[in-house]
């Protein structure tokens, strides 16, 4: 990367391995802008009506709910490398990803409010939201994600293109069968694969350090040959970097990376969770990672007062469009309630 | 491998006498050389041929980049063969035996059988999960299983049990082009493997080039008037050689090969019923709460009153596949049970 310009704003990330332009850097924070912007809104129209008191099933987006505020430099620096013909498959909490992937906001907000104009037409909600076009999927069990990843990543490779795919769970998964039979296969067939571990530090409940035998999941890489890295600090620049690495080897057909993220999950497991095992809870919020890279970038010169006000304008207009478009969408038709079983 | 393979053509037909193993090989090959996107991958399915010979000499014909042997990961590679399905490829995956199911089950029920609903229709999962069943070797209670009704209760999956060489080829075309997942359940007994006891009717003769059996038909595999056996795999064999040894006592035996549990041929079950007004249903998997109380449920839903005496039912007694062989024969649904259920139906 020694070639490349380095403009004004530019920084080396990840100890100067890897060169990071201004307009890259801005790009990262509108992603995760935009991303948590669409998560404050489902936060706002999710509690909008399940009073009173707190009734799950109740209102326009009924059901479990799993927000991803504060995982947004993963979403960012990951899906900076990918288009929309690469496979991400995600987690039960996906909307991060889904958005950084490039997901049309009104077909993913429609399924969120189980609309008939919704992604999977209102089948689905927020853990199974399936996109053709960017080759998004996500599963609500935990880990079980990573197999099918295999699969996108096999077939790309066999139709000779440099198509890869993105397996993403959080670092519960870890410790599960699906995680490690996926890298083992991934790494024996050469898939063009690059694994993401999104460590929250939170398994709902329980933390990582009371169910992880291993500091990092880097170490469990080598235990399968692969190259593998853990990012502290949910530093999204190093992210990136790390990211940028993975996908170039298997673009180039050299097989599976890992990658955790230590990232932060800013609210609860799901809406209604009170948190009340999180000994820290009042110091969460302070290392929400947004306002921090907002700092970053504007001691970089990268970003003013009125580019932070435009890229929220921004990013509201569309997410407010998405929130709209899905409310007044027709709900599915009880009728075919039975439809869509087979093809 | 030495699976028997007797070339000796039907008068005037194009067809050869195939094993059911054999036959299924060879839709899978026609369908290989037809269709790039179909590869097959499994444990033990290349250099093996696979353990109940569901793969013998595809490798050789296709090489090791379309028959592919896994680790003993199957979660793993049955979720590859779902992501493949989702790209645009037309995988057949096979778990070794259906008792294994409980290692990879999130895949199959959760992805495999869900991924078109959850996506209102707009993804296809065009795979087909191939697996052996059945029992009555002596394999004990982890690899005697038939489990057909489990698959079969959990909806998003065709499943198709086919009894015979000529069935085994189409309906494995069939399901290699279907755009949905396909469970296709084998049963050891009828693949007419050299080490194994076998029924005759394991060599049979088998339509060559394009043969395509039209899954959730059931087929009258022999005809009869006065009481209707429903039933699939092994146990149509067994009614077969039933309904020919009463035949000489003057009872009439239909014998119903379903075929496939999902989807279930419901007309031609009250069809053959309706003529007989007497039904017995033999199922090698478990009694309760599968595919015999489905088979009765669909005849009572329709017309009680059909029926001119009770219904007989002779499955395994919900208990595990005992390994001793006495035993294992004491709960499996072999002639000597069948043939008493029978009696039973025609003059109760």
């Amino acid at each position: 990367m020694t070639t490349e310009t380095e403009s004004p704003g530019s920084v080396r990330a990840d100890s100067g391995q890897q060169h990071l332009d201004g307009a890259t850097r801005v790009g990262l924070y509108e992603t995760m802008v935009l991303c948590r912007t669409f998560e404050e809104a489902i936060l706002r129209e999710y509690h909008a009506d399940k009073g009173p008191g707190f009734d799950i099933g109740k209102g326009l987006i009924p059901g479990e709910m799993h927000l991803s505020a504060g995982q947004e430099p993963v979403a960012a620096g990951v899906c900076a490398h990918l288009t929309t013909d690469d496979a991400l498959t995600a987690t039960h909490r996906p909307h991060h990803l889904a958005i950084a992937h490039g997901m049309g906001l009104r077909a993913m907000a429609a399924e969120i409010f189980g609309r008939e104009t919704g992604l999977g037409r209102g089948r689905g909600g927020h853990m199974h939201l399936f996109d053709p076009a960017t080759h998004f999927s996500c599963s609500g069990i935990v880990a079980e994600g990573y197999p099918p990843a295999l699969g996108q990543a096999f077939a790309f490779k066999r139709q000779g293109t440099d198509r890869i795919a993105v397996a993403v769970a959080g670092e519960g998964a870890s410790n599960s069968g699906a995680f490690h039979e996926s890298i083992n296969l991934a790494a024996m067939w050469t898939l063009p694969v690059v694994f993401v571990v999104e460590d929250n530090d939170w398994a709902i409940s329980v933390p990582r350090d009371a169910a992880t035998a291993v500091k990092s999941n880097a170490t469990r890489a080598v235990a399968y040959d692969i190259p593998g890295e853990r990012i502290e600090g949910n530093d999204v620049e190093a992210t990136w970097a790390a990211a940028k690495r993975a996908v170039a080897r298997a673009r180039a057909g050299e097989g599976p990376s890992l990658i955790e993220v230590h990232t932060l999950r800013l609210w609860g497991h799901f809406e209604g969770d009170a948190q009340g095992y999180r000994p820290e809870l009042a110091e969460v919020p302070s290392y929400d990672p947004i306002p921090r890279y907002e700092q970053i970038l504007r001691a970089a010169g990268l970003l003013d007062d009125d580019a932070v006000a435009r890229a929220a304008a921004t990013a509201k207009e569309k997410v407010e469009d998405a929130v709209d478009f899905a409310k007044n969408s027709p709900l599915p038709d009880p009728a075919s309630a039975t439809s869509y079983v087979f093809a | 491998m030495t699976i028997t393979d007797t070339t000796t053509p039907a008068a005037g037909a194009t067809s050869r006498r195939l094993t059911t193993a054999k036959a299924m090989v060879d839709a899978i090959a026609q369908e290989m050389e037809r269709d790039p996107s179909v590869v097959y991958l499994g444990e033990d399915v290349g250099a093996y041929g696979g353990i109940f010979s569901s793969t013998t000499g595809l490798l050789d014909r296709f090489g090791p980049d379309r028959v592919l042997d896994t680790p003993i990961s199957e979660t793993a590679f049955i979720g590859l063969g779902i992501g493949a399905a989702v790209e645009g490829m037309r995988p057949i995956v096979e778990l070794m035996f259906a008792d294994f199911m409980g290692v990879c089950l999130d895949q199959i029920y959760n992805h495999m059988a869900k991924i078109h609903f959850e996506s209102g229709g707009n993804v296809t999962v065009p795979m087909v999960l191939t697996t052996a069943v059945g029992g009555g070797y002596s394999d004990g209670a982890q690899h005697s299983q038939c489990l057909w009704g489990t698959f079969a209760h959990l909806p998003g999956m065709k499943v198709v049990v086919p009894s015979n060489p000529a069935d085994a080829k189409g309906l494995m075309t069939a399901a290699i082009r279907d755009d949905n997942p396909v469970v296709y359940m084998f049963h050891k007994g009828v693949m007419g493997l050299p080490w194994m006891a076998k029924n005759p009717r394991a060599t049979a003769a088998v339509p060559d080039g394009e043969h395509v059996v039209p899954i959730g038909k059931a087929a009258v595999a022999r005809e009869g008037s006065d009481v209707t056996v429903v039933t699939v795999s092994l146990s149509v064999h067994h009614a077969l050689d039933v309904a020919e040894k009463l035949a000489g006592e003057d009872i009439s035996v239909e014998v119903l090969d379903l075929r496939s549990l999902v989807p279930l041929d419901r007309e031609a079950i009250l069809a053959s019923v309706a003529k007989t007004g007497r039904l017995v249903v033999v199922d090698e998997d478990y009694l309760s709460f599968g595919m015999s109380g489905e088979v009765v449920a669909t005849v009572t839903d329709h017309d009680p009153t059909m029926l001119k005496a009770p219904v007989q039912r002779v499955a395994a007694p919900d208990v595990p596949i005992p390994y001793s062989h006495v035993l294992e024969y004491a709960v499996l649904p072999r002639p000597e049970r069948i043939e008493a259920a029978v009696r039973q139906a025609v003059t109760g």
